[in-house]
């Protein structure tokens, strides 16, 4: 190990989460509640936060806190706020509820995220997680999110995978946008209260820090092309995750990871960068011209089952080859799971079967998910009521009909667990920036559970941030009244002009797409599915090779002043180069496998994730130390009280 | 394949627009018509030429971001489809396409093919909500939901605001969006207290904005890419109705 990484990075002091209490789990977030400073409504009015991002954290957030009396900006890069990506989330969202008396409860939900996120989470800030998780539901209810209901009234529930109960709450294939619209609506109904600002086509582009607190963001008005300062007593991120650091992932285009770089460049720690969750049930790739990927929801490994044909380069119909010559390997490997183990299980095992030449679609790259099964055992109405919107959009993708012939999968780059470092109250490392929903790196590990994203958008949205940020702008009094004309404030402006400006000069002959699918391609060959020393290496030397090769021979065209959307997408390749880089870093350092990130040099001898506890327990949070500076390293112990640390078995 | 487009090119709200021709080879059945403008625009970029500027995002049929009207078919020829879900295989060799932004009073053209729909925000902002402040909500299961209401409910909450129905109707009316939202809360028990003035509040602001009455034509319907149907209007209507005769209001 030393030798690879030398001159890589430097390590630095280990840093530790000092707002979490101590003492029994479950008592926690009600000492940390009960403890916190409270601001009383009078005095709200005078403080003023800002929100970047309006998807399910951001606008619970935003909503919640201008509902509260605080002075709110929100800024989002869309039409409007109801287009964040959360709107994609098919699946479901969990609570514990135990609605179906199967054995669920707070402690299960805990207890199975930790382990889901291979023992790299914090257990606090879990436990909290599945504490709100039933509040989530309540309020959605409430706002009118129209879930599932069966036809005593009562709400239904699915199971989902790496778990045995029935938690997931859901509204037919489309969650995400329900529960989004939900939050959308009560951000809308502050909006018309004057409480919260809406900003929309506006995009962060830097954060202002003065005298070490994080005072403001540099917004570029993506119409006029307009420069805007934003002043506030407090920023608040949650700008979603960084997976199209890939080029083709299941993301929304525009989805990036500007907002954080540029804090992490102002001092915010960024952590376990290299977390990324492959998705192992998206449709396959079909061509070169493919601009993005797309999730079919894991739900239907309820009823769908995998396969591939036993034999390597059968190339028959899938409807012509007999039970007994095809290999469900998920059933056979994980007997007790089946179908339903985890995401980054079944990611590596459909790889290895295309792998061995037992891949099915254009290129091998692809296996079976056939409802075939679930359609004569329940009827195709059944099937239609529950999933019939995924299927309408597989067969229009792919000119295929998912009820007469088995849908073609493989896994995509989905969602990144790495983020910001925050600590217990979601405050990162700058004092007054806190970092909620993907954009932080709290609560799922190394991996992610399915419909978790949602939980952890709308608690820290909804009730979590809102009970923290309080403590901070009570104790924290404003330094001093802050305005354009401060000098950081005019520096930070310059900085961003600046880059703009050197970005529409270099008059190359690339487009920026053209950077962004090589970089994506050198991501995904060595930081994707499986990763080894030797390859991340030089994934980090091709790396910075195409970065020179960027700002040297780069074609935008237009001006700063103006809708210019090459110049939108410049800005975020540009910082996706960074962030790759420090993606293979943080790979290459953590010599275990574990959860999603599959080290090849670490399996067990069935080719299991092997996790190296003794020396990895930590959360790898990198700090920036200068442009052509390596990354500092600080590591943030993990403490497991309650939860054994056990190898993860599904089988 | 190879296309002849003919697209709508305008630089901002403030400059006169017109229809250009570009030939674009190489297109492939498996792209996506958003995929086909990519392979335009990266063409366009590298000889110069500013790239025609449209909105998109997921490119998943959720976001509703993007728009296009298509041989003057808001979302293109194919039913019950978003532009982004819209393939090349539906076209055919040769064929030549007109492309053009949405057109409606209410939608402004920002650049080229992107319009501001902000105005639908607004009127959600007027009333399109339940009141229901974050915090100790009531147990969800203490409110039972008939399965055909919460159907009901969800089918009209599943409208993605994308505007075609404004960009289809002749009045440039908005209400099949409205009318959407005004069903999907009214169809709840929780949404009751508030069904006869949000009708009431989120018309007034449809009308505010200059979108245009609706006289049930129906183009709306034909080209809404998740299926709103039109009943969800004469929802609206009689919520207004009732509204309007309600002493309280």
């Amino acid at each position: 190990m030393g030798a690879v990484t030398t001159g890589l990075f430097t390590v630095g002091e280990p840093i530790r989460d000092t707002k979490a209490p101590a003492g029994p789990v479950q008592d926690r977030w009600e000492a940390r509640r009960f403890g916190a400073k409270l601001i009383n409504p009078a005095n709200r009015r005078k403080l003023s936060i800002i929100v970047v991002g309006t998807g399910l954290a951001g606008a619970s957030a935003a909503a919640t806190l201008g509902e509260a009396g605080y002075q709110v900006t929100s800024f989002c890069y869309q039409d409007s706020a109801r287009r964040a990506h959360s709107i994609a989330a098919q699946g479901g969202i969990n609570a514990a509820k135990n609605y179906r008396n199967d054995g669920d409860s707070v402690r299960r939900l805990f207890y199975d995220t930790v382990k889901g996120g291979d023992y790299r989470s914090r257990e606090s800030n879990v436990y909290r997680l599945a504490e709100v998780s039933s509040a989530i539901i309540d309020q959605c209810v409430a706002q009118g999110v129209p879930f599932a209901r069966d036809y005593g009234g009562l709400l239904d529930t699915r199971s989902f995978g790496g778990v045995q109960v029935s938690r997931t709450f859901y509204a037919r294939g489309q969650t995400g946008q329900q529960l989004l619209l939900g939050a959308y609506q009560a951000l809308e109904r502050q909006a018309a209260a004057g409480t919260v600002e809406v900003n929309t086509r506006h995009e962060m582009l830097d954060l202002i820090v003065i005298d070490g607190k994080a005072r403001g963001v540099v917004v570029r008005d993506m119409v006029t092309g307009t420069l805007e300062t934003h002043l506030a007593d407090a920023v608040v991120l949650a700008s979603g995750g960084y997976g199209n650091v890939y080029h083709l992932s299941t993301n929304a285009m525009g989805c990036n990871t500007t907002a954080i770089w540029r804090a992490h460049r102002r001092g915010a720690f960024f952590a376990n960068p290299c977390f990324t969750q492959i998705h192992p049930t998206c449709i396959p790739a079909s061509g070169e011209h493919q601009s993005k990927l797309t999730l079919m929801s894991e739900s239907l490994r309820n009823d769908g089952r995998i396969w591939v044909p036993a034999t390597a380069g059968d190339t028959r119909n899938p409807r012509d080859i007999p039970e007994t010559e095809r290999d469900y390997y998920l059933e056979r490997a994980y007997p007790s799971f089946g179908n339903l183990v985890p995401r980054d299980v079944a990611s590596r095992a459909a790889k290895n079967q295309c792998d061995a030449g037992r891949g099915v679609g254009p290129g091998g790259r692809g296996v079976y998910l056939d409802l075939g099964d679930a359609i004569a055992r329940l009827g195709r109405s059944s099937i239609e009521e529950k999933y019939g919107n995924l299927l309408d959009m597989y067969q229009k993708i792919t000119d295929e009909d998912p009820y007469q012939v088995p849908m073609r999968i493989y896994p995509a780059v989905h969602y990144t667990m790495g983020g910001l470092w925050v600590d217990y109250d979601l405050a990162s490392s700058i004092p007054g920036l806190f970092v909620i929903g993907e954009a932080n790196f709290s609560d799922h590990g190394a991996n992610r559970l399915g419909a978790s994203a949602l939980m952890q958008g709308l608690a820290d949205g909804y009730f979590i941030l809102p009970n923290t940020i309080g403590d901070y702008l009570a104790k924290t009094q404003p330094s001093g009244v802050v305005d354009e004309s401060h000098p950081e404030v005019v520096a930070t402006m310059e900085e961003v002009r600046e880059r703009i400006n050197t970005l529409l000069s270099i008059n190359g002959e690339r487009t920026v797409d053209s950077f962004h699918k090589e970089l994506g391609a050198i991501v995904w060959e060595y930081c994707g599915m499986e990763r080894n020393a030797e390859g991340l290496v030089h994934a980090v030397a091709l790396i910075r090779a195409l970065r020179e090769e960027f700002w040297s021979n780069l074609k935008v065209t237009g001006s700063n002043e103006e809708l210019n959307q090459s110049l939108e997408r410049a800005g975020r390749v540009a910082d996706f180069f960074g962030l790759a880089e420090l993606m293979c870093i943080d790979a290459l350092h953590r010599g275990e496998s574990c959860g999603s990130h599959f080290r090849t040099e670490s399996q067990t001898g069935d080719g299991e994730a092997l996790r190296d506890d003794d020396a990895f327990a930590y959360v790898a949070a990198w700090e920036f130390d200068g442009e052509n500076a390596p990354p500092r390293l600080h590591r943030e112990h993990l403490d497991y009280e309650f939860v054994e640390l056990t190898q993860r078995s599904y089988k | 394949m190879k296309i002849t487009l003919r697209i709508w090119r305008q630089h901002n709200v403030h400059s006169p627009g017109s229809m250009v021709s570009y030939d674009v080879d190489g297109i492939s059945a498996d792209m996506s018509f958003l995929e086909m403008l990519d392979v335009l625009n990266e063409r366009l970029t590298i000889t110069g030429e500013d790239p025609v500027a449209f909105d998109h995002d997921c490119r998943e049929g959720i976001c509703g971001m993007c728009s296009l009207a298509i041989d003057g078919v808001a979302h293109g020829p194919e039913g019950l489809t978003t532009t982004c879900q819209l393939y090349m295989r539906h076209f055919s060799d040769g064929d030549t396409i007109d492309v053009e932004p949405w057109h409606a009073e209410s939608f402004p053209v920002v650049r080229d093919l992107i319009v501001d729909r902000s105005a639908l925000d607004r009127i959600i902002q007027a009333g399109g909500y339940i009141s229901a402040p974050t915090g100790a909500a009531p147990e969800a299961s203490a409110t039972l939901v008939r399965k055909d209401a919460a159907d009901r409910a969800f089918d009209a909450a599943t409208c993605i605001g994308c505007g075609a129905c404004v960009a289809a109707c002749p009045n440039g009316s908005a209400m099949l969006f409205t009318g959407a939202k005004a069903t999907h809360l009214g169809a709840l028990p929780q949404g009751q207290p508030e069904r006869g003035s949000r009708a009431l509040a989120m018309v007034a602001a449809h009308d505010a904005e200059g979108f245009g009455g609706c006289t049930q034509i129906g183009e709306c319907t034909a080209v809404c890419p998740v299926g709103i149907p039109l009943d969800m209007i004469s929802r609206l209507n009689a919520d207004v109705l009732s509204a309007l005769g309600d002493p309280g209001l």
